[in-house]
């Protein structure tokens, strides 16, 4: 299983999905009505590193996470 | 990199950074402080922090730092913090000054633009997500592409 987590404003709970790449993850969420305005906006990491490739593979355990726009400071 | 549970103590925390390095032969020590204004009603502002992900963009750039001979130093506060204190500071030490001031701004910039932090307006005890002062992170709209 694939851990989803969304932080900060999105207040979503966090999903256990199964996928093997991050474009399976991609049209799972993008199914989801309550995301269709925060997916444009948000950055993806991948066991805490940022990542920037739909084909990134994927492994169970892995954790995938969801951040909104930033505002620090 | 520092993270404390509210307002920050500015004075204790850059005097200890001072400390710290007064005898590491730095020319320049560049100190950023971030205050909390009074506007639109706001009783304080709110952090939330992804601290895994805040602590890789951290050391990313004392690497950067390391490379012109110089650090970085930051400390975030994490929950409210009321109008006309203290949410964030930063500094820059280098041998030169001409480092610390580039150093400075390309630093307080890009944590503006990339660190994992999420700010609210409290107002009457609420939380509001400051949506049009927040910026998308580097990459971001990757899981909504069409495939």
């Amino acid at each position: 299983m694939i851990r989803v987590e969304f932080l900060g404003p999105i207040g979503k709970k966090p999903l256990e999905i199964d996928a093997a790449t991050l474009r399976e993850v991609s049209d799972l969420l993008q199914q989801n009505e309550a995301l269709a305005d925060w997916l444009p906006k948000c950055a993806v990491a991948l066991n805490d590193m940022m990542i920037n490739d739909l084909d990134t593979p994927l492994k169970a355990g892995d954790k995938i996470t969801i951040l909104p726009p930033v505002c620090g400071g | 990199m520092e993270l404390y549970q509210g307002s920050l103590d500015v004075k204790a925390i850059f005097g200890r950074w001072l400390d710290e390095q007064s005898s590491s032969n730095y020319g320049a020590y560049i100190p950023f402080v971030g205050t909390i204004r009074a506007e639109d009603g706001i009783e304080a502002l709110s952090f939330d922090i992804y601290e895994p992900i805040l602590q890789a963009w951290f050391d990313e750039w004392q690497k950067r730092a390391a490379e012109r001979g110089a650090i970085v130093k930051m400390a975030h506060a994490i929950g409210d913090v009321p109008v006309h204190t203290s949410s964030y500071i930063s500094a820059v030490f280098s041998p030169k000054r001409r480092v610390a001031l580039e150093l400075i701004d390309l630093f307080v910039e890009d944590f503006k633009a990339n660190a994992p932090i999420w700010k609210y307006d409290v107002i009457d005890g609420k939380r509001i997500y400051a949506a049009d002062r927040s910026t998308s992170m580097d990459g971001a709209g990757l899981l909504a592409q069409s495939n």
